[in-house]
């Protein structure tokens, strides 16, 4: 047992340091296209998260074009990929809200313990520092000092908060909140909401009625519908994309923890197979460790060595 | 849940390998390719996949198949031995120290469930009649020390705090000292989630290790977590030394393919699962349940008995 530990971490420890090496060596030196290299290329994709599925259809419009003889040398494999990442990615840029009627709303919505808080103080502080009047409704009322984080970062951004005790209805703070927006003339409103997974039909049915509720007051809103994903996550990332966007009609996605080693490809498979872009990264735990997703710069970093 | 897929597709694959005497290369192959698959998909790193893949492969080709199995019936088993071999055989628990307070440290990434985590644990050790000290050793995350206090509240059990001005090292010992003075026989330390990367703040844990000398350092992973988690339990590992790991989130329908990554890289044996948001949802690990849960095949030995 121990000697196929002890092999695995070897290897593991091997794959880390040479993989991009090796392929960049293989594709600067306008090296053959061979089996082996066809392999390592769907390494980097498999431990990037992009899942055996979609890597799979990436690596068949590989071969194809290779057989097309679209691709030549091995120096055009890794453009190739990129290339092709980039477009599934491409589209749903965010335009930050321009162009709505003040309130914007941002719902904010995830399973457990993903960013969503977090995210919400770094939009506000995002808003904030475009001089737009900003306020947070702590519809998380489950979670222990959940009104409480949210509070702390209401208070760093300057941003106004509307808050019930622990334990009330959400859609009663949603509800409060949508009219101090209106009354206040506020420009954007962002509602925080409690981590649940997608498989609890019950707190599922809880978030779309404090979507109706907002929905009821301002027709249009909320405006955006933000799914926080975790980088971190694998495969079940999918899960979480579909079903959340059946039951609230996710708009876009944020990817948090970026800052971290994991990759994130698994947006790649939620935009392909769900069409939900990518319109926010997380990439630290401060209020300014928030930047708009780019597309090229994300399927580059995908084949980066960290 | 939705574990459809491996069952079915390696019924079809053993339908073809049905009455043969001895297991060709071949039909090894295929019926790997599906079993790959599946572990990928459930999130097992891929080294670790292409290394399990490998060594079944050796066991499997060219075996005389027993009486009583068919061919296909027989890779099923050997496949899931390995995998029940992997994750560990038989559940383990926390030492308790002859020497009390037994000392346990949480430690993990952002979001992954240590505070949470820590609050289940001390009700799961109340029940069995210890009288465990919750410390808030976490003073950077907005209102995490309010959090641990909230759950304490919950439980009735006493939570150490020292604000978020002291620093971690200092909030460990003192709490070790009230411990001592109100027969604490239980210290469960909650720190702040941090990147396996972040030299400082490992840095911090280290000294904490040092200062306390923890009797369990637990790494508590989120079963989302894909490809990852063997760098980051890698990173964890080398840095402190683990004693074991709490998988979280269960709960939902993630296959938890982690388990079984960190499992194989470090060694270190999965001690509890996370199964809700309510306290009482910690439940000790087993894990031969979890071998068959990455493997999307619900009960494999009536896999075998149908195959
Ligand atoms: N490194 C890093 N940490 C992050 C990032 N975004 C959030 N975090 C951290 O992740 C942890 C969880 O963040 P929260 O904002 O509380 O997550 P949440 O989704 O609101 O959690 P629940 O409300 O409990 O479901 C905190 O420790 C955050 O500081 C990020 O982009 N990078
Ligand atoms: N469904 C489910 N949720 C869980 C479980 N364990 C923890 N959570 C939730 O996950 C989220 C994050 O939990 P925390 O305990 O705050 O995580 P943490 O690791 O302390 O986070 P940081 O201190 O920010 O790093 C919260 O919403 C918890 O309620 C579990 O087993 N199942
Ligand atoms: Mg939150
Ligand atoms: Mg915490």
């Amino acid at each position: 047992m121990l000697g196929f530990f002890d092999k695995l971490k070897t290897g593991l420890e091997k794959t880390r340091h040479t993989f991009t090496e090796r392929i960049e060596q293989l594709i600067t030196g306008h090296g053959k296209i061979d089996e082996e290299l066809l392999d390592d290329l769907e390494a980097i994709l498999l431990s990037a998260d992009v899942g055996v599925k979609t890597t799979g259809k990436l690596m068949q419009n590989i071969k194809a074009a290779i057989k097309k003889n679209e691709i030549q040398t091995a120096d055009q494999l890794k453009p190739f990929l990129q290339d092709q990442i980039n477009s599934i990615l491409t589209g749903g840029e965010t335009d930050g809200g321009k162009d709505y009627p003040a309130p914007f709303i941002i719902m904010v919505v995830g399973v457990n313990g993903v960013g969503k808080t977090t995210t919400i103080g770094k939009l506000g502080h995002y808003y904030r520092q475009q001089g737009r009047k900003v306020l947070l409704a702590a519809a998380d009322t489950f979670r222990a000092a959940a009104i409480d984080q949210l509070e702390i970062w209401a208070g760093r951004t300057g941003a106004e908060l509307i808050k019930h005790s622990e334990g009330s209805d959400p859609a009663a703070v949603a509800f409060d909140a949508v009219q101090a927006a209106k009354a206040r003339k506020a420009d954007v409103l962002i509602v925080d909401t409690a981590g649940r997974l997608h498989t609890k039909s019950n707190l599922m049915d809880e978030l779309k009625k404090i979507r109706r509720v907002i929905a009821r007051e301002i027709p249009d809103a909320p405006q955006e519908t933000l799914l926080v994903l975790d980088a971190t996550t694998g495969q079940n990332a999918v899960n979480q994309a579909r079903t959340f966007g059946d039951v609230v009609q996710v708009s876009g996605v944020v990817l948090t923890k970026l800052d971290g080693t994991a990759k994130g490809g698994v947006v790649i498979a939620v935009k392909e197979e769900l069409g939900v872009p990518v319109r926010w990264i997380g990439i630290g735990e401060g209020m300014d460790d928030l930047r708009p997703f780019d597309a090229a710069e994300f399927a580059g970093a995908l084949f980066a060595d960290k | 849940m939705v574990f459809e897929g491996l069952a079915d597709k390696l019924q079809q694959t053993f339908k073809k390998l049905r009455g043969r005497g001895k297991l060709s290369e071949a039909d090894v192959n295929e019926a790997m390719r599906e079993v790959r698959m599946a572990l990928l998909e459930a999130d097992v790193n891929f080294k670790v996949v292409k290394d399990f893949i490998s060594r079944i492969k050796e066991r499997a080709v060219g075996q005389e198949v027993m009486e009583s199995l068919t061919p296909g019936q027989y890779v099923v088993k050997i496949v899931n031995d390995e995998l029940t071999n992997l994750m560990g055989g038989t559940q383990s628990r926390i030492t308790i120290s002859s020497k009390p307070p037994t000392v346990v440290m949480l430690v993990g990434l952002q979001g992954a469930g240590k505070t949470t985590t820590a609050g289940k644990l001390a009700h799961y050790l109340k029940k069995q009649n210890k009288r465990p000290l919750l410390v808030a050793a976490d003073i950077y995350r907005p209102a995490a020390i309010k959090q641990l206090e909230v759950l304490g509240e919950q439980l009735e059990i006493p939570v150490f705090s020292l604000g978020d001005r002291e620093n971690p090292v200092t909030i460990a010992q003192k709490a070790i000292q009230r411990a001592l003075a109100y027969a604490n026989d239980i210290v469960i330390i909650d720190t702040a989630g941090r990147l396996h990367i972040n030299e400082e703040l490992m840095q911090e844990l280290k000294s904490v290790k040092q200062a306390v000398k923890p009797h369990e350092i637990l790494l508590v992973v989120d079963s989302m977590t894909g490809q990852d988690a063997v760098t980051v339990a890698e990173n964890f590992n080398q840095q402190l030394g683990l004693d074991g790991v709490i998988l979280t989130k269960l709960d939902g329908d993630a296959r938890g393919g982690a388990a079984l990554s960190i499992k194989a890289v470090t060694g270190c044996p999965i001690k509890f699962a996370g199964m809700g948001e309510k306290l009482d949802a910690l439940e000790p690990f087993h894990p031969d349940r979890m071998a068959s849960r990455i493997l999307g095949m619900g009960d494999v030995l009536s896999l075998i008995e149908k195959a």
